[in-house]
């Protein structure tokens, strides 16, 4: 007999499970977890990749991995940061720019890194020729870009608000729209990769990739904020996200090494 | 002050577009005579090669410098595409994803004060990347304080095992038999 793939109840019945573990655990003093549980059986593809023994800690002060790469204007290019411009035509959707600060955790900025941001189009579909959704792929869009953060460790964007689109990790699943991000930190340890989200989207509660951080307030600082100030008239929608690294760095990293 | 992380996600599968770039893996200038190689697969809990695992590498540069230089992604100011590195600055960074087998592969300096290369992978079903670290056993100061504090089967799982012509072979097993001893750095 073949196993029935779940369905959306039967995921979001796990998916409670794991919020409601995580809400007695933490009742009964449990410290907050800020970043997903890697064995988050409600997304179907952690099962075989996640490892199952304890991680190592590693406190050795001349560790390589409290430094790390560095990027430069070499790295990017002007039109980098503006998706809606790589190609002769407009891409389709709505406009939008995405702005924030990455910051460590001490509050401090990081500054002239790397980010890198890439996504569906406005119809949710990737160009990536193994994304066979059957939604149009627009050809003034390719949904790549890169920035340096600057001297305040802010990053800005343009592009399109992407669409939500379906994946197979259970019957009817569907991602709510986001972004992918990977940041570069002052140290290898900061590394980050993650995705943004966009305010109030009803796919949020039935989405495993989301409630994969099962704490309330780490959810929501997934989320962008929607900013009238950002906003451009007759341009474009201004989202304001800001990004803060976890992972310690090599003390003289404070002293500034651009 | 201590403000709170934002959360990982996982790179999903779509990355593939996005983040490799040209000669990712090409740390050492081409013709190099210190250069070596790096390399090996990716396996899941089921022992099956992992084909969508992102594998990044930082490294000291062979002086032993940690700054790292710009231009691992150097672009062209024509077309904007990837140029490959410049053949004079180490970049101590190197990005390569699996291939349809799970393989990955580096071509790099010996890393300067230390025995090891710091390896991050990514992959889509890993919410969060992991660390390891691959410790090429033929370079000095194999007296390592992590090496030293795991049992002998955990502890092989982190030497990238030589092979002729300045090769090693490093695996990366995400779950089970042999699991790869993966970093925590608080
Ligand atoms: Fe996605």
């Amino acid at each position: 007999m073949t196993a029935q793939p779940p369905t959306q109840a039967d995921i979001g019945a796990e998916m409670a499970r794991a919020r409601d573990a995580y809400a007695k655990a933490v009742a009964d003093g449990a410290p907050v977890r800020h970043h997903p549980g890697r064995d988050y059986a409600p997304y179907r593809s952690s099962a075989l990749r996640h490892p199952v023994r304890p991680l190592v800690a590693v406190a050795d002060p001349g560790a390589a991995e409290l430094s790390g790469p560095v990027f430069g204007v070499t790295d990017v290019t002007d039109l980098d940061h503006d998706l809606t411009r790589q190609h002769p035509g407009e891409p389709l959707g709505e406009r939008i720019t995405v702005t924030g600060r990455v910051l460590d955790r001490a509050g401090r900025p990081v500054r002239g890194q790397l980010v890198e941001l890439w996504q569906a189009n406005a119809s949710g579909r990737y160009a990536h020729l193994r994304d066979r959704h059957p939604a149009p792929l627009d050809p003034n869009f390719t949904g790549v870009g890169r920035c340096l953060t600057d001297d305040r460790g802010a990053y800005t964007f343009t592009t399109v608000r992407p669409g939500a689109y379906p994946w197979r990790n259970h019957t009817n699943a569907w991602r709510p729209a986001h972004l992918h991000f990977s940041l570069f930190g002052n140290a290898f340890t900061q590394r980050l990769v993650t995705q943004m989200y966009f305010p109030g989207d009803p796919l949020f509660p039935h989405d495993p990739i989301l409630q994969s951080v099962t704490d309330e307030a780490a959810r929501q600082r997934l989320v962008a904020a929607y900013d009238h100030e950002l906003s451009t008239p007759e341009w474009a929608l201004g989202y304001r996200w800001d990004i803060v690294l976890d992972g310690p760095a090599a003390t003289w990293a404070e002293e500034g090494r651009r | 002050m201590t403000l709170p992380p934002t959360p990982s996600q996982t790179v999903g599968p779509f990355y593939g577009y996005a983040l490799p770039f040209t000669g990712g893996g090409d740390l050492a200038p081409a013709g190099h005579p210190d250069a070596l190689t790096v390399h090996g697969r990716v396996y899941d809990g089921a022992s099956a090669p992992v084909p969508d695992a992102l594998v990044e590498i930082w490294q000291p540069a062979p002086d032993g410098s940690r700054r790292g230089a710009p231009g691992s992604l150097r672009r062209d100011p024509v077309t904007g595409r990837f140029a490959g590195r410049d053949a004079t600055a180490f970049t101590g960074f190197a990005r390569v994803p699996t291939d349809a087998d799970g393989h990955w592969a580096v071509r790099t300096l010996p890393p300067g004060g230390v025995p090891y290369l710091a390896v991050a992978v990514f992959a889509r079903g890993l919410l969060h990347h992991l660390y390891t670290r691959a410790y090429l056993t033929d370079a000095p100061g194999t007296a390592d304080e992590l090496l030293s504090a795991l049992p002998p089967d955990r502890r092989a799982t982190l030497i990238a095992a030589p092979e002729p012509n300045r090769t090693y072979r490093f695996d990366i097993r995400l779950q089970g038999e042999g699991e790869t001893v993966f970093l925590d750095f608080g």
